[in-house]
């Protein structure tokens, strides 16, 4: 069950890929002459991302059967699963607004977030009494589906950033751009990375004292430019040595593997986007904004501002109202600033804020968008960072 | 008072006409009109002298709001950089903590107070400016607005007409009989109608208006329910040692309830099972699987008499475990921790060196020794000194403390052949003789250990104010976010009509409702006045 499983979900990551060379192939040509045909090519994209979103529901349920509790409960399913939610949430907003032009980018960066899930351990991993409540399934599906569809928003407050920023000389807003087109390059980077890595073999095993104070070993599958604090080599396939230590304030669980990849991620992220820069022989979204020229702003703009007033509320109510109930039951608690709460609360905060400045200081379009890339920072914030450095209770892989 | 040109009276500092929307302030004719609350006299834009005035004003500008907002959000995010104080081991000074193991960042960090800066008085502040913007905000807004929709007539200011967002004037044969039709389509698309002097007023989705409000309200009563706990008798927060088949008072109920934990267990993943095979075989065996303890809740019914004994009823039997607390009379039961196979009883047997007989069988309840054990016969052991927690201090054997870790005795054993009675010291692993060679000893036989349990008992009153709270903000924003206030106004002016439309957000829908609402009649589309021209979708 569990191999067909990761079956289901391989191709509906193949069908996102198609449907993704399809919709850039509909739009550019459209450029060109819109006729019906291309509007026929659009259509089809479209149905091959909702195949896909059903055969990732497949994948979902035939993984839930195997493991029999909801796939949600450590990083790789959860971040698949956030993965689905935003491509659910670009399928809403198609049967809002009928344009496909959201999936020009939700795909690939659904894509960049079901590959970065995908390099996290796979097995199947046993419920802690903690989680075993239905709470599970209500609390952490919801907020991921606000997530989501908040993910949906900065997607078009990025294309509208893309459209109408002046590309003709080099400014800060244009550096801000090609740096977030960077930090998604990284984590594509990262999955790259971890399967040449893996499937070179590369392993080297540390011994070291963790953040509880153990002595544990701990296996790198990459080479190790950052070692664990004061940590020894016990046995390696290959000669690399670490370059530096860990910090030793890293608190999260294994947190110098996770350094590392992260350090390699941002280095193969450079590499990759040093390519483009070299292939395109301008910046990245001077490339890129030839091609959005017939996209009318305003509409990316409202659709920005839809998704948050459609995921605001979906995210509260997942991952405050529904955290805060669950944590009364398992927690003896409802709040306790535990890291990953106090960032949900700051998530909420921000998008108040972003609607607070959108209806009463009139901040729409450039300014609306930035606000939205700031949100899905925090947003990713709140999975990766949270996670890697700072210890809590959430912190399950 | 202003008195506009169509009769109604508005209060002073009315920016549009509350009855048809004549514009007061004519700056300039092209303008859009600033449709935001309705354009209604706010308290904070028209009494500006007095100290409340400036008080009430500081509040309830939306961008004083904002700021609050961003200081919590920069507060907040500020105080998980490293651990707060109740996070870190309990049993450390945190001003050492942090400065071993954050260094120069932990030393500021504890120094300027982050370490608890969710409790400190600042972000205290910050909240509670945060409740007083929401109330004032909301108020300076609610009660204006509220007048202004209820005043609102059907038949409108042409400045006000022709300075809408989307507007559109169109000449038609026969505009009674186009008004009729597109009265019809509006009913279809649901809206409410009103009608005057054959002009239309098409409006739905009032009531999303009042969602900002609703939810700012519920924030406000959340906020004062947080604010309750600091009541006495609000909250309990008190946590319950019980060893296996003890029956302890429950604390925080003034010895009203009592508890008895049967046992305590710790159940962990079978690594034989299929599915989790590969993950335990990485991580070891141990994932925990279950913490439980078999509990039964007794009343006192001797609560309040002096000196009685408890008089304990059977309340409750359950199995208390984690997602699963007990729960009685506002109180909740969590197992929150626990200690497998604490030493509970001794047994000793008094044996005769040479021969290796043995003369009967002591049991030392180590919480509760006896001083005297009779073996009959003659033969009797007495405990002189009992230390549960053994350490050998700069003073000699004391203990650490009263818990039975690692306990330790001085016996003095009385047979009728050592009448005087001989002294020996017996910890785990060691039998000394501090007076000399002895003729019998004390030979350990067993040992019986029990787990125990750790039950967090809380009561927090404030709940159900929260959970109040938090359901009338979570409508508000249903209510606020997923309906939309929408108006069109159709009106004939000499022989043209003109159409005119507001929405507070969703502009998208509002069009393609007003594409259908026009279809199959001869109006013209009303334009997007805000659009950019010469684009296409």
């Amino acid at each position: 069950m569990i191999n067909v499983s990761s079956n289901l979900l391989a191709s509906s990551f193949f069908a996102y890929f198609i449907a993704t060379i399809l919709a850039w192939g509909s739009f550019a040509s459209k450029q060109k002459k819109a006729s019906l045909k291309i509007k026929k090519w659009e259509r089809i994209s479209i149905i091959v991302a909702a195949l896909g979103f059903l055969l990732q529901i497949g994948y979902f349920i035939t993984r839930w059967i195997a493991i029999s509790h909801v796939p949600v409960s450590n990083m790789f399913e959860f971040t698949t699963f956030l993965g689905m939610m935003i491509v659910l949430g670009y399928l809403i907003i198609y049967l809002i607004y009928k344009t496909n032009i959201i999936g020009l980018f939700a795909l690939p960066t659904a894509m960049t977030v079901i590959a970065y899930a995908s390099v996290f351990p796979k097995e199947a991993s046993p419920l802690v009494p903690a989680l075993q409540s239905y709470w599970l399934k209500i609390h952490v599906t919801t907020a991921a589906l606000g997530e989501g569809i908040l993910t949906i928003s900065f997607v078009a407050g990025f294309i509208y950033l893309l459209r109408v920023v002046d590309q003709t000389k080099s400014s800060k807003k244009t550096f801000w751009i090609e740096f977030v087109i960077y930090s998604i390059l990284s984590t594509l980077a990262f999955a790259i990375v971890s399967y040449i890595f893996n499937a070179m073999n590369f392993e080297t095993t540390f011994s070291w004292v963790n953040e509880t104070q153990q002595e544990q070993e701990l296996v790198y599958h990459m080479p190790a430019i950052v070692g664990p604090p004061d940590g020894e080599i016990v046995k390696s396939s290959h000669s690399f040595k670490p370059i530096v230590e860990a910090p030793s304030w890293m608190n999260g669980v294994n947190a110098p593997r996770k350094l590392n990849s992260l350090i390699w991620s941002l280095l193969m992220g450079l590499v990759l986007y040093i390519m483009l820069r070299l292939l395109f022989q301008k910046r990245i979204g001077a490339k890129i904004q030839p091609y959005l020229k017939n996209i009318r702003p305003e509409l990316v703009d409202e659709i920005s501002y839809r998704s948050v007033i459609i995921g605001f509320p979906v995210f509260t109510l997942g991952a405050l109202i529904f955290a805060m109930i669950w944590a009364q039951e398992a927690w003896t608690r409802f709040w306790g600033w535990d890291p990953k709460e106090v960032w949900a609360l700051i998530t909420f905060l921000f998008y108040a804020a972003y609607l607070h400045l959108r209806l009463s200081k009139g901040w729409e379009g450039e300014k609306s968008a930035w606000l939205s890339v700031i949100g899905f920072v925090i947003i990713m914030f709140n999975l990766i960072v949270v996670n890697l450095v700072i210890a809590g209770l959430h912190s399950y892989a | 008072m202003i008195e506009c040109e169509c009769g109604h009276k508005n209060p002073i500092g009315t920016e549009l006409c509350e009855s048809c929307g004549k514009p007061f302030h004519e700056e300039t004719e092209q303008k859009l009109l600033d449709m935001r609350y309705e354009g209604v006299a706010r308290r904070s834009k028209t009494y500006q002298t007095t100290i409340i005035d400036k008080i009430w004003n500081f509040f309830s500008s939306v961008k004083v709001g904002i700021w609050i907002i961003v200081l919590t959000l920069i507060a907040s995010a500020i105080g998980t950089i490293l651990p707060q104080e109740m996070y870190i081991p309990p049993n450390v000074y945190p001003a050492q903590y942090y400065k071993e193991q954050y260094g120069v960042v932990g030393y500021i960090f504890y120094t300027l107070g982050f370490h608890n800066l969710y409790g400190s008085w600042w972000y205290m502040l910050l909240l509670a400016s945060m409740g007083l913007s929401l109330i004032i905000a909301s108020l300076d807004r609610v009660v204006p607005l509220y007048r202004a929709l209820k005043k609102q007539s059907v038949t409108r200011h042409t400045s006000f007409l022709k300075r809408q967002r989307i507007f559109g004037i169109s000449r038609v044969p026969n505009p009674h009989e186009t008004i009729k039709q597109v009265e019809q389509k509006l009913k279809e698309k649901h809206y409410q109608i009103r009608k005057e002097n054959g002009n239309i007023l098409a409006e739905k989705g009032r009531f999303s208006r009042w969602g900002p409000y609703v939810n700012h309200l519920g924030l406000v009563i959340v906020l004062i329910g947080a604010m309750l706990r600091f009541f006495p008798g609000m909250y309990v927060d008190e946590v319950l040692w019980i060893r296996d088949g003890e029956t302890e008072a429950i604390p925080g109920t003034d010895r009203k309830y009592y508890l008895k934990s049967e046992r305590f267990i710790l159940e962990t993943y079978d690594q034989d099972d299929k599915k989790f095979q590969e993950i335990i075989k990485k991580v070891g065996n141990g994932i925990p699987k279950n913490y439980q303890t078999d509990a039964i809740l007794y009343e006192n019914k001797n609560v309040g008499i002096a000196g009685a004994e408890p008089k304990l009823v059977k309340l409750k039997q359950q199995s208390i475990k984690v997602n699963h607390p007990l729960k009685f009379d506002g109180f909740a039961l969590y197992q929150t921790s626990y200690k497998l196979n604490e030493f509970h009883k001794m047994y000793f047997k008094l044996e005769e060196k040479e021969t290796g007989k043995t003369f009967g069988e002591i049991e030392v309840d180590l919480l509760n020794p006896k001083s005297t054990y009779n073996l009959g016969n003659g033969y009797k052991v007495e405990i002189l000194e009992y230390f549960p927690d053994f350490e050998f201090g700069d003073k000699g054997p004391t203990t650490k403390s009263k818990i039975p870790n690692n306990p330790a005795f001085v016996f003095k054993m009385y047979t009728p052949k050592t009448k005087d009675g001989e002294i020996s010291f017996v910890a785990i692993r060691q039998n000394l003789e501090p007076f000399g060679e002895n003729k019998f000893k004390m030979t350990f036989t067993k040992l019986d250990v029990r787990n125990v349990t750790a039950l967090t008992v809380r009561k927090d009153r404030t709940l159900g104010v929260i959970a109040f709270g938090g359901l009338i903000f979570m409508i508000g924003l249903v209510q606020g976010m997923y309906w939309n206030h929408r108006r069109i106004w159709v009106q004939i002016v000499g022989n043209e009509i003109w159409m005119a439309a507001h929405t507070n957000k969703n502009w998208y829908g509002l069009k393609k409702e007003i594409d259908y609402v026009i279809k199959d009649t001869d109006l013209t589309k009303p334009q997007d006045q805000k659009e950019h021209k010469g684009e296409v979708a």
